[in-house]
């Protein structure tokens, strides 16, 4: 971590103008978009639904252990590109400008326990607007974990790699707390608050929902193969957990990208919101089937700066938002899916010990205020 | 058990294999005009009718419940990625043979729809259809003398009526502005050449617009006759007038393609309370228009008023009818069609 201001070298204008060039990539992608963009997304829903049914058919033979591997991997697949390039979007209002109620962000529900409109709260309302500010964006580390030396050490984070892992692998079921706010609600206080008491009854019955179908009608439809079936659910279900909690990690927590102080964001500009977005994410270089199956947030900077636009153009667009990262002096944190998933938990490591020494002021972290704070 | 319980169980049971999709999430990608399913048509032809006008041969899905000759559907066509819906009168018969039933489209200039429709649609497209709707048809008891006024693509729900249903006495009065413009020329002249009707063509490109004071000089007894008009608004308001004028107003039967008069009044902040946006709108645009603009998802239909497919509740606030200045407050209960209705001071709308 460095304590240089990485925006220390831009005016007010300068950053200004990097908005407006921002916009008008955006304006240019929107006057653009059409048949081609709906035919994708219909395509890849299509090619889910395909996929899922006929993996969960090669399923009802699962005792045969070649239709077990076939199904798994099929299902895995299915869960993941439903939860990423789907789900994930589409609920960012990706697809809305369709005007398909089928494809809409206020009818889409997911294979995720955690309810659509809950989700769509706390993701896009919360973490795309305070994205890496400490203290607002819960985010980073999810309420259980140190991903920043600003954010303040506890014992309790001696255990997060552990915490971690756990999270890792029932992924859906922690974003599902997390959604709640379980962390705050569970305290004596709050318990009884109505509202929460009714959101976390409609959590309850998504997970009931979603465990009859992977775990007890799916097994039963298999007659012999019940548990060999409910064995292959659960490892699809693993699977999708494990591969999206990596991949967003890799979006916030690799070295590199940068965090904020909760007061930065105050009277915040439109060319400020944008550097934020800009210098707190991290891509993740790979193949195109590799950028589908992360729901194209291996372009978390491209989806960061525009989080509506559909997520085929992300990385169209992407050589253009490079080309801005250099004009204006900015680190473009990218990186292969190993090393940025290594350099994300290396942080959880790090970060479960206190600060090493007492480390420089990191007043810096205020993108484009620099300055102002100097002159002051 | 009975099959219709029968049925409602294996229906439960198998929305609980596919949640959080629906069983017909699935079955639509194989078997999208199947029974049961959300009324839907394939495009099966596109035959050019005018240099701007083609008539879409349409198999409808199997919910398809027919329609009344001079009926309209609602459709809803992809055009650029994005889903439109208008509304056109269905010119097939009802008795036709092989189930498939055709609408006739004009490209109007600016028209999305419409040129897409004419230009660029594809045999194969499956389109979304509603079920048809509409007045603008013969009364049960078939009245003796007919006079169908028409204009342009007004000629299209007339059409519909004349190969559905053999009169004894009609007299079709068509204008258009050129010979080449007349949809359907061949057939109305082919029905006038079997003495089925009788076809006053009017090219008002050099015969001029119809000066409806003068109707006696095509069709002297045109009081005596029970009228069907389509056309622009200019025909139908003139027509109203004259049969007014006459006191035979309930004599003549109107079908609008364009919402009448616009009123504009003052305009506001609009709020959409489900998708919780807020918008400033104008006192001129209809808050279908707005919400659309906004990302908000829209019921929405003929845009002019008289399917009632737009139909919203009013949470809160007001807003003006366009075409008759009408103010409606929000009270419970309150549905505003959202097509014709402009926000006069901020109001709250439920989407």
């Amino acid at each position: 971590m460095t304590a240089i201001d990485p925006t220390a070298h831009l005016s007010d204008e300068q950053i200004e103008q990097l908005g407006r060039e921002l916009d008008a990539l955006r304006d240019e992608v929107i006057a653009s978009r059409g048949e081609r963009d709906a035919a994708y997304i219909r395509k890849v829903i299509s090619v889910q639904r395909k996929l899922e049914m006929g993996s969960r058919g090669v399923l009802l033979f699962s005792l045969f252990p070649p239709a077990w591997l076939i199904g798994t991997a099929g299902l895995s697949v299915a869960k993941i590109l439903e939860n990423m390039e789907i789900g994930h979007n589409i609920l960012h209002g990706q697809w809305d400008w369709m005007r398909d109620p089928k494809i809409h962000s206020t009818t889409w529900e997911w294979d995720h326990v955690s309810p659509a409109a809950q989700w769509k709260h706390s993701h896009n309302e919360l973490h795309h607007t305070y994205t890496n500010v400490i203290g607002k964006d819960n985010d980073l580390g999810y309420g259980i974990m140190r991903v920043d030396e600003d954010q303040k050490w506890h014992p309790f984070h001696l255990g997060q790699p552990l915490w971690n892992f756990i999270n890792a692998c029932f992924f859906e079921y922690g974003i599902a707390a997390y959604d709640l706010e379980l962390g705050k609600n569970l305290h004596k206080s709050r318990r009884k608050n109505p509202e929460f008491r009714a959101r976390a009854r409609e959590v309850g019955k998504k997970i009931r929902k979603q465990v009859l179908k992977d775990y007890i009608i799916h097994p039963l439809l298999s007659g012999p193969s019940f548990l060999t079936t409910l064995g292959a659910t659960f490892t699809a279900n693993l699977v999708r957990n494990l591969w999206s909690h990596s991949v967003i990690m890799c979006g916030h927590f690799p070295e590199g990208v940068q965090t904020f102080e909760r007061r930065s964001i105050d009277g915040e500009t439109r060319g400020q919101w944008y550097l934020r977005q800009m210098l707190g994410s991290a891509n993740i270089s790979g193949s195109k089937a590799m950028h589908i199956m992360t729901g194209n947030l291996s372009h978390q900077i491209e989806h960061h700066l525009f989080p509506d636009l559909p997520s085929n153009r992300y990385g169209e667009i992407a050589p253009k938002v490079r080309e801005l990262f250099d004009r204006y002096g900015l680190e473009y944190v990218s990186g292969s899916l190993p090393k940025q998933v290594f350099s994300a938990w290396r942080k959880v490591f790090r970060l479960s010990l206190p600060n090493k020494s007492v480390k420089p002021n990191k007043t810096v972290k205020v993108p484009g205020r620099a300055k102002e704070r100097v002159a002051a | 058990m009975t099959s219709v319980a029968l049925r409602a169980r294996a229906l439960r049971l198998l929305e609980m294999v596919t949640t959080p999709l629906l069983p017909s999430d699935y079955l639509d990608l194989v078997a999208p005009l199947r029974s049961g399913a959300d009324l839907r048509g394939r495009i099966e032809a596109i035959h050019p009718e005018t240099r701007d006008a083609a008539t879409i041969v349409i198999r409808p899905g199997r919910g398809w419940k027919g329609h009344v000759a001079g009926q309209y559907i609602r459709v809803g066509v992809d055009v650029d990625g994005v889903r439109l819906w208008r509304a056109y009168s269905v010119t097939s018969p009802t008795s036709r043979a092989d189930g498939r039933i055709t609408i006739t489209v004009k490209a109007m200039p600016d028209g999305k729809v419409s040129n897409h429709l004419v230009r660029r649609a594809k045999p194969g497209t499956v389109i979304h259809l509603d079920q048809a709707s509409g007045d603008f048809v013969l009364p049960a008891v078939k009245p003796a003398k007919v006079l169908y006024l028409t204009a342009g693509s007004g000629i299209t729900p007339v059409m519909g009526m004349l190969r559905d249903t053999a009169l004894a006495d009609v007299v079709v009065l068509h204008s258009a502005p050129t010979e080449a413009d007349v949809i359907f020329r061949d057939d109305l002249r082919d029905l006038a050449a079997d003495k089925a009707l009788r076809l006053i063509e009017r090219h008002t490109d050099t015969a001029g617009t119809l000066d409806i004071t003068r109707l006696d000089e095509h069709v002297p007894d045109w009081t005596e006759r029970e009228t069907w008009a389509c056309g622009p608004t200019g025909l139908l308001d003139a027509a109203e007038e004259h049969w007014a004028r006459h006191g035979i107003a309930d004599r003549l039967h109107t079908e609008r393609f364009r919402p009448a008069a616009l009123v504009t009044g003052e305009g506001g902040a609009v709020t959409f309370t489900t998708t919780d946006k807020t918008v400033e709108a104008d006192g001129a645009t209809p808050l279908l228009d707005v919400g659309e603009q906004a990302g908000v998802l829209m019921p929405s239909g003929c845009r002019m008023g008289i399917c009632f497919g737009c139909v919203t509740p009013l949470r809160a606030g007001a807003v003006r009818d366009l075409r008759t200045g009408e103010v409606t407050t929000a009270e419970p209960g309150v549905l505003i069609q959202t097509c014709v209705s402009a926000a006069a001071g901020a109001c709250e709308i439920e989407r």
